[in-house]
């Protein structure tokens, strides 16, 4: 899973299969980040206190 | 290793002298600390890595012939060490050694998923579905060399993988660079009586293995000895172990043929 | 007494109801439960797997599960990103049941494997030419993903929507979901074919190997495609399930129409596709091998891979549906639908079983004959267990969280008073158990 376990070799296979996995991650990480972080900001706003 | 001195242990088991005694199972069973059960019948559920099948030719009397096969694992190389199983395995437990042609097993890593006894077409991986349980005392007895396994991993044969280790050691010991033919050589073809197993280097053309199964590189080492065949060989696996046999409804059955193949094959 | 919580507008089963109905699919959650520990505990001899059996029941309901719940990542990918308006209505549900599918999946993975304290040896010491390290991966993120999708409509309770926070929180992932949707259709393209990778690549065993593309045998694509063509049919049938056990109309036809209908096109060019994958296995894959196609099917008592069992899967559990659900009069007919999707999901079942069973139980050396199986308590056991906690997270979703957008508009309450009197309906004839059906409401 990392360079460092001792299996791991700089080849194609392992560039492209750990490539799209640590893409897929990093979109989802980004994007939780950046709703947490925006939903934080917007309730420290007031936004959604007395919406309904 | 050097100079591209690949070394690819095999087998060659001549069918025509296997009685089917069982001595090579039971060695195995010793040497490899393999465990058993109390109640051990059912076979489908027990750990055997060298097995004896009993073939029949499927004839009547006066015809009706039969003949044990040994079948240990049989350290398939597919393509280029692609082996059914190695490939397979999503933790890199099992791996090809381009070095000595064995599959290895690495039991602490194994977790067990079975996706290679899925792959292995000659069932020679088991799975250990109970923890081993060694009668009183007997666990003193157990091999130094060869570490027990747990319940919950996937073993098979390893062409006894610590003999070539020991000779390797004793080889380096001694100031040698090479081991000789006899250094190394798996528990099961030292016990058969009937000397139907041999054991040896198949690109050195000095050793048995490699005369008496002739192996051609040019089609993955596909035995030219037309008395020799392989298990499933039409299946890419490229086994290392070879039989023996002047019988041919015995070399037939080592693989599936549709009508009349086996004929054109035979003439061809 | 839960009154607070429960969504406004909408009428739901009396508390004590609800109790029941929960209560009950909870007793077959706890038998699972308790199988599951007998397994973890003394390990897979509690199964009837054995050397020939390596994989067996539950890995057949992991495949299946996967691909039923690929229903939540097509409809993901037809709402967010063809921009298929209209499945916003559905979306909710079809996120639903895939959460539900994929967490069943990795339950089932986690006490399937021998030594459960090591399976995260898969992440670390991957070998990426595994197909199953890929659905590993996949499945996981993907895992991920239906729970990022899955909170936004945990949030709109009524109750947490009034934390700013929360009610943020939700919106903001809303507004981004298209990203998400998107992520998640690129790890389920990859790991509903890794699936199918599995038997594909096993070139020791005729019957499931196959040739391909690269390093993507054939089983790879159809398994993506089966999974996104009948996945939409499940998330149909269990909405038709709760429509009758609710005794409410909760998506509007013309939703269920399209969904139908992207269903249907998508198996009957699936079927397609697999009729022209087994004949050429059937008449030049496994004869290059030394196999007849018959060989690999048998009447024999007691083993259940006869010839019935593809001419079940590809012709009446797939060329059948797909002619109905293609053909708008067909589809819109009530039974028909049902008959459609039901038959859709058997099919699909079907396909998984004998990609994995079938693959284990013909014989390949010439001296061993077919090996039979039957699954033990405990596998059974464990193998409902997913399906009540589906059952159970689906009550609960539905009692609390607005899962169906038109359900309001579709079941005007008249007067708030009325509702709560006349909440206790007769039993319904649908279900075995007369308390099942109200409860559900
Ligand atoms: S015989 Fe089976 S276990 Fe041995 S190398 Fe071949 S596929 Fe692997
Ligand atoms: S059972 Fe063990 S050796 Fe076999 S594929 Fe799984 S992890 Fe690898």
């Amino acid at each position: 899973m990392f360079p460092f376990s001792f299996e791991w070799i700089w080849d194609a296979g392992h560039l492209v299969f750990h490539g799209g996995l640590w893409y897929a991650l990093t979109v989802l990480g980004l994007g939780m980040t950046y709703c947490i972080i925006k939903a934080v900001l917007d309730a420290g706003k007031g936004k959604g206190d007395h919406h309904h | 290793m050097k100079n591209g001195n690949f070394k690819k242990f095999g087998m060659v088991i001549d069918l025509d002298k296997c009685t089917g005694c069982g001595a090579c199972m039971v060695a195995c069973y010793a040497e490899n600390n393999i465990p058993f059960r109390e109640d051990d019948t059912d076979k489908m559920l027990s750990v055997s890595w060298m097995h004896v099948y009993r073939l029949n030719n499927g004839k009547p009397f006066p015809d009706y012939e039969e003949c044990f096969l040994p079948r240990p694992c049989q350290h398939c190389e597919g393509h280029h060490g692609h082996s059914p199983c190695v490939s397979v395995c999503p933790a890199t437990a099992t791996d090809y050694n381009m070095a000595t042609g064995i599959v290895s097993q690495i039991y602490p890593r194994c977790f067990g998923c079975r996706y290679c006894m899925g792959a292995c077409p000659y069932h020679v991986r088991q799975f250990n579905w109970w923890d081993p349980i060694w009668p009183d005392g007997m666990e003193k007895m157990l091999n130094p060399n060869v570490s027990v396994r747990m319940r919950g991993v996937v073993e098979k044969c390893s062409f006894c993988v610590q003999r070539y280790q020991l000779a390797m050691d004793q080889a380096y010991m001694e100031g040698r660079q090479e081991i000789e033919e006899d250094d190394y050589q798996t528990a099961c073809t030292e016990t058969c009586p009937a000397g139907a197993i041999t054991f040896g280097d198949l690109n050195n053309p000095e050793h048995a293995v490699h005369q008496l199964a002739q192996p051609d590189p040019a089609h993955e080492g596909r035995p030219k000895n037309p008395k020799a065949f392989r298990l499933l060989e039409r299946l890419g696996t490229n086994p290392k172990i070879y039989y023996l046999s002047r019988r041919e409804w015995v070399r037939r059955a080592g693989d599936n043929y549709l009508k009349g193949e086996f004929q054109n094959k035979a003439h061809s | 007494m839960d009154t607070a919580l429960i969504p406004k507008g909408v009428k739901r089963c009396p508390i004590w109801q609800f109790a029941l109905w929960i209560s009950a699919n909870g007793a077959v959650l706890a038998w699972g439960v308790f199988a599951m520990l007998l397994v973890y505990i003394k390990g897979l001899n509690q199964t009837n797997m054995n050397n020939a059996y390596g994989f067996a029941l539950w890995i057949w309901a992991d495949l299946a599960v996967i691909a039923l719940g690929g229903g939540a990542f097509f409809t993901g990918f037809l709402r967010y990103l063809v921009g298929k308006e209209e499945l916003k209505y559905i979306i909710n549900y079809a996120v639903l049941i895939g959460f539900i599918c994929y967490s069943s999946a990795l339950m089932i993975l986690g006490f399937d494997i021998g030594q459960p304290l090591r399976g995260w040896f898969i992440f670390w010491h991957a070998n990426v030419h595994s197909m199953l390290t890929e659905v590993a991966f996949c499945l996981t993120c993907y895992f991920g993903v239906l729970t990022i999708e899955y909170i936004p409509m945990v949030l709109e309770n009524r109750k947490l929507d009034k934390v700013p926070f929360f009610h943020n929180l939700g919106h903001n992932m809303h507004e981004i979901m298209a990203v998400f949707a998107a992520t998640g259709a690129f790890l389920s393209f990859f790991h509903q074919g890794s699936l199918g990778g599995v038997p594909g690549v096993m070139f020791g065993r005729p019957f499931g190997f196959r040739e391909g593309v690269l390093i993507w045998p054939w089983t790879f694509f159809l398994f993506t495609w089966s999974a996104a063509a009948f996945g939409p049919c499940f998330t149909i049938f269990i909405t038709k399930i709760t429509e009758t056990l609710t005794r409410k109309k909760l998506v509007k036809d013309n939703v269920i129409d399209l969904l139908a209908k992207i269903s249907g096109w998508m198996i009957f060019f699936y079927i397609i596709a697999k009729i022209i994958d087994t004949i050429y296995w059937a008449t030049v894959t496994a004869p290059s091998k030394g196999f007849t196609f018959l060989e690999f099917y048998t009447n024999n008592p007691g083993s259940a891979y006869g010839l019935w069992i593809l001419i079940a899967e590809i012709g009446v559990c797939g060329v059948l549906p797909a002619l109905i659900l293609i053909t708008p009069k067909l589809r819109r007919i009530q039974g028909f639908l049902w008959l459609a999707v039901f038959l859709g999901v058997i099919g699909v079942c079907l396909n998984r079983w004998v990609m994995v069973l079938q693959v284990l139980a013909v014989p390949v050396l010439t001296f061993e004959d077919w090996f039979t199986y039957l699954p033990s308590w405990q596998e059974v056991a464990t193998t409902l267990l997913p399906v009540a906690y589906g059952v159970i997270m689906i009550s609960v979703s539905y009692r609390y969280l607005p899962i169906f957008p038109q359900e309001r508009e579709l079941n005007p309450i008249d007067e708030p008073a009325a509702a709560a009197r006349e909440v206790i309906p007769e039993p319904s004839a649908a279900g075995p158990e007369p308390e099942l059906s109200p409860a559900e409401s």
